[in-house]
């Protein structure tokens, strides 16, 4: 019951408005964006969860979006990965326009379901950007020590798609690169033979990407026996967390 | 607050007064937010039952909930994510017509609804009752898709839509509050998307 008020107290805190300093800027391909971001009175996050970053116009007017942290809770600066969506109001400005010194508003870290702790076994399976909360969860298994509890299996159209594809290849992730596959050698799918052979029914599934790919996804672990609640989803398309 | 450099925004010249602080317009698309794994529920094995603080307890096949009276609600939803969908309808029964073949005893102040996946969400009675909540198997004139919580779901389209919970299975009465799912990972117990009730604590 104490932890249980320590971490609805933390959360409450979490949810307090911060303006946040854009620290570093890095593009990645011609669709991603890194950001690293010194948050002041920072709270530490488990790894999977997400913040919401809000832009303010003179006038008063915002618009906000959540992206999940892809640093490990051992990381000073927070870092975010944002796809830039071609007609997103938020997300291209976020990629156009921020620069190193920036301030920004942010909440966060919020969420307590999509969240692994590293003390059980985990599979990992991200399609394109929904790899950000995974590559948190490796960064924070390596950090513990602890990187044979965590199995990830990610997928994109190429490798230049893929973010942060030389981290995952190198923490020895199965690879699945649907229209360049120039990464040999590696699968082309994610499809049910696939994992079927990655099903673990001892283990939590972190599951992250579009709707249609997390529904393949889900359809594909149902028929390899993983039990569907084992089977933790964060859909996007319109951000993270719930309807 | 900071201002944010060199931030605009795109809005129309005039703001939809339909939207809520905080939402924008997805327009015609629909988002799928769930964090579970979608079930595949035939409508030979649905059932719905409202229990708890009732006179008595009452459940529905399928045939029995569509012999209800059906009626369409027509307006604006809001997902706490930040998108709303305007103007789109759906059709179903309103939770009322359920509640009042269950009675709730005067005690009953809230309702936990529960879902086939186990998804849990918790509501004020009076958020529940007077045509403001409905329990609906079609969108737009289709039946409700599987993602989007068919072959039934909740909806109580003044809240957040995380409230409208999908695969309905069960609508227990309470004499006290409780927090659901998202409730106890750290959203808001009530969820008022005009008061942007979005978080624990906002």
């Amino acid at each position: 019951m104490v932890t249980d008020d320590l971490t609805r107290a933390a959360a409450a805190r979490a949810t307090r408005w911060r303006d946040a300093r854009v620290v570093d800027v890095t593009h990645h391909g011609d669709r991603g964006v890194v950001l690293r971001l010194d948050v002041p009175d920072r709270i530490p996050h488990r790894p999977g969860q997400h913040y919401v970053l809000r832009l303010r116009a003179e006038d008063g007017y915002t618009a906000s979006r959540s992206y999940s942290v892809v640093s490990a809770p051992s990381e000073d600066l927070v870092e975010l990965y944002v796809e830039r969506i071609p007609d997103g109001e938020v997300s291209t400005f976020l990629a156009d326009v921020v620069e190193p010194g920036d301030l920004l508003e942010t909440r966060g870290p919020i969420g307590r379901w999509f969240v692994w702790d590293g003390r059980s076994r985990a599979l990992g399976i991200g399609g394109g950007s929904g790899v950000a909360p995974l590559v948190s969860m490796l960064r924070h298994a390596h950090e513990i020590g602890r990187p044979e509890l965590l199995s990830l299996a990610v997928t994109a159209r190429s490798a230049a798609e893929l973010p942060y594809v030389d981290e995952l290849r190198a923490a020895k992730a199965l690879v699945a690169l649907t229209r360049v596959n120039d990464l040999p050698p590696g699968p082309t799918r994610l499809d049910a033979a696939v994992l079927g052979a990655l099903v673990d029914p001892g283990a939590t599934v972190y599951l992250c990407g579009s709707t249609r790919f997390t529904l393949a996804m889900e359809t594909h672990l149902a028929v390899g026996g993983q039990p569907a609640s084992t089977i933790r989803v964060e859909r996007f398309g319109a951000g993270v967390a719930p309807g | 607050m900071a201002v944010t450099r060199g931030f605009v925004g795109r809005r129309a010249s005039a703001r939809d007064p339909r939207l809520p602080p905080g939402q924008y317009d997805v327009g015609s698309s629909w988002p799928v937010l769930t964090a579970e794994s979608t079930p595949s529920i035939g409508t030979d094995r649905f059932r719905l039952t409202v229990d708890g603080a009732v006179e008595e307890q009452v459940t529905w096949d399928w045939a029995q909930l569509r012999a209800l009276p059906a009626s369409t609600w027509r307006g604006d939803i809001h997902c706490v994510t930040t998108w709303s969908k305007l103007d789109t309808w759906f059709t179903g029964v309103p939770v009322d017509v359920l509640l009042d073949a269950a009675r709730p005893l005067p005690t009953a102040t809230h309702v936990m609804v529960t879902s086939s996946t186990g998804y849990t969400t918790n509501l004020p009675l009076a958020d529940v009752v007077d045509e403001k909540a409905w329990v609906v198997w079609e969108h737009e004139g289709a039946p409700l898709a599987r993602e989007h919580g068919g072959p039934v779901r909740l909806i109580v389209p003044h809240l957040y839509f995380w409230k409208s919970a999908k695969w309905i299975s069960r609508i227990t009465l309470r004499d006290s509050d409780e927090p659901g799912f998202w409730e106890r990972n750290g959203y808001h117990m009530r969820g008022d998307p005009w008061l942007e009730q979005r978080f624990d604590g906002d």
